[in-house]
């Protein structure tokens, strides 16, 4: 056979190098898109500073911001593991990117590495950002860093799997609209501004089993209040999880 | 090398709900040859292909490609498949060059990008956003991306609908280099004048069914009666000239002056109508033979326009 320019010469690049490139690329996508920016940078910055400045919640003993850095980073994952990833998920489906991905070398399963791999990239991002904002404003964070390394773990677990569940099942402008609805839900009722003892004793119980409650009164837990472990909130996380990734797999549609 | 057939389908059945849109279909690809699933809306092309493609599970018969079931040995296929969807398949936001230099970085060995960018006449808009491209550009780019990773095989669904004129001939070119350098193409369309130009086969589709396959001539030719138009003096004796052709050979005079033979019009015929001609001092003008065109074919076939 000649050596024409389209002469046939088929193969799949190597699965890592897949990855890689294909967790760049969304993440390169993300940090493009103005909206996303939005949710993942801005909001939880803002909220960050804006209640710790100004004394609008009681946040209970102790300085505002060491009560606010632990729920913000809480926020944090909950805006790229959920609501950022349901929505680029959903209108990457909705363009028929899923469709051809699979029409490409890369398997489903290494697309959703790489789709983790970028969510835990952009956390790293908006970890580092927050917690350079809430030191300047004062912060004085304790407990094991493991704990909170497996608890930021566990709620993207959990928030993802919620977050392709919905993208998976739902249209993408639904999902656009449910996902920022959800988000804010969250933000006020899922103990990131508001202290959950602010609520009724019974809404207080079931905002509790809540993911986002169980990462931001976790987190709190530690680097607040010192606690070496909150197996509480990381066994709700660890179920969450389970429970949106399973469903994620077995109800998600390519198309 | 020529002969080996690289797309088997037999039998076909894909049903959605009630609707049947694929309905006992054969389909044959040779090695090396453009395949054209020529039909109109709804005949079934894009379920057909994209069966092929591993996208869909037949509800009855099977589909081999390349020797291998699309949707068992889906991963040893998908690198040695190009496809390209009617349409979508990119990141809205996504820029065109990145998007194939992406797609290029899932493959082994690609082609050079940006030549191929080049080649496409996408390098004005490499840094445009996909949303912002227009529809041919879109098209092309899906094409660059169908063709990047080098393979064997490519599906191309509806290429060069939406295209201009210049920018359909620069597809077509793309596509005959493509078949030159020994890749397999199949292609749907509901253009005749696609078919017959770049198809070494075509399948007609009407119904969930392939109702005729061929080349193009032989398409054209097969059962069609084609038409031999010439003008001399008025009053001719056409009872003489029809002994002299074969049966089944019919012959008027339209207005005076102006006849036409139908039947089978090969080159005896053209000659032996001469050599009448030549017998009887006749000066034939305007001597045309109009050939059935696949647009033609298909009418018989299906007794439906194409476009509608």
């Amino acid at each position: 056979m000649s050596g024409g320019t389209y002469t046939p010469r088929p193969g799949a690049a190597p699965a890592g190098r897949m990855i890689v490139a294909q967790a760049a690329f969304e993440t390169k996508m993300l940090l493009r898109n103005g909206e996303q920016l939005l949710l993942t940078v801005v909001i939880p910055s803002l909220v960050l500073v804006l209640f710790s400045a100004v004394d609008v919640v009681d946040t209970g003993e102790g300085r505002a911001v060491d009560f606010l850095a632990p729920g913000v980073l809480a926020l944090a994952v909950m805006s790229t593991a959920f609501t950022g990833q349901a929505i680029a998920t959903g209108f990457e489906r909705r363009y028929g990117v899923l469709k051809r991905l699979g029409a490409s070398p890369l398997p489903r399963w290494a697309l959703m590495t790489a789709k983790t791999a970028s969510v835990l990239v952009t956390e790293v991002l908006q970890v580092a950002l927050l917690t350079v904002i809430a030191l300047a404003l004062g912060w004085s964070p304790h407990g094991s860093p493991a704990a909170v390394f497996l608890l930021l773990l566990l709620g993207t677990a959990a928030f993802s799997g919620l977050g392709l569940l919905m993208a998976g099942t739902l249209r993408a402008e639904a999902t656009l609209a449910a996902a920022n609805l959800v988000f804010l839900l969250l933000l006020v009722g899922g103990g990131v501004i508001v202290p959950l003892e602010r609520f009724p004793g019974a809404v207080r119980a079931v905002l509790e089993l809540l993911p986002i409650s169980a990462l931001s009164d976790g987190l709190r837990d530690v680097l607040q209040g010192g606690a070496s472990m909150p197996w509480g909130a990381a066994g709700i996380l660890a179920v969450w999880a389970v429970l949106g990734l399973g469903a994620a797999a077995a109800f998600f549609r390519w198309e | 090398m020529r002969n080996e057939s690289v797309v088997q389908v037999r039998g076909l059945v894909k049903r959605y709900g009630t609707t049947t849109a694929v309905n006992g279909l054969d389909l044959d690809v040779r090695a090396g040859t453009v395949t054209a699933v020529l039909g109109p809306n709804g005949a079934g092309k894009t379920t057909t292909v994209e069966t092929c493609e591993g996208y869909r599970r037949p509800d009855a018969g099977t589909v081999r490609v390349l020797g291998l079931d699309p949707v068992a040995d889906a991963a040893r296929l998908r690198p040695r498949v190009g496809v390209m969807l009617q349409s979508g398949g990119v990141y809205s936001g996504a820029r065109a060059g990145e998007m194939l230099r992406h797609t290029a970085r899932l493959h082994a060995h690609p082609l050079d990008v940006d030549a191929l960018i080049e080649r496409l006449g996408l390098g004005s808009c490499g840094r445009t956003a996909y949303r912002r491209l227009s529809g041919g550009q879109q098209q092309r780019l899906a094409l660059a991306m169908a063709v990047v990773g080098r393979p064997e095989l490519v599906f191309l669904d509806e290429p060069t609908a939406g295209l201009d004129p210049q920018a359909r001939r620069s597809t077509w070119d793309l596509v005959r280099e493509l078949r030159a350098d020994g890749v397999t193409t199949v292609l749907t369309t509901h253009f005749m004048d696609e078919a017959e130009e770049l198809a070494d086969d075509v399948a007609i589709i009407d119904g969930g069914r392939v109702v005729a396959q061929g080349s193009p001539e032989e398409l054209c030719r097969g059962g069609a009666e084609n038409t031999l138009r010439f003008t001399g003096r008025p009053g001719l004796d056409l009872g003489s000239l029809l002994k002299a052709l074969p049966d089944g050979t019919a012959a008027a005079e339209l207005t005076p002056g102006a006849y036409r033979i139908s039947g089978t019009v090969d080159p005896q015929l053209l000659a032996t109508v001469a050599s009448w001609c030549a017998q009887h001092g006749v000066m034939a003008d305007g001597i045309a033979v109009e050939r059935h065109t696949l647009e033609d074919v298909f009418l018989e076939l299906t007794g439906k326009e194409l476009r509608s």
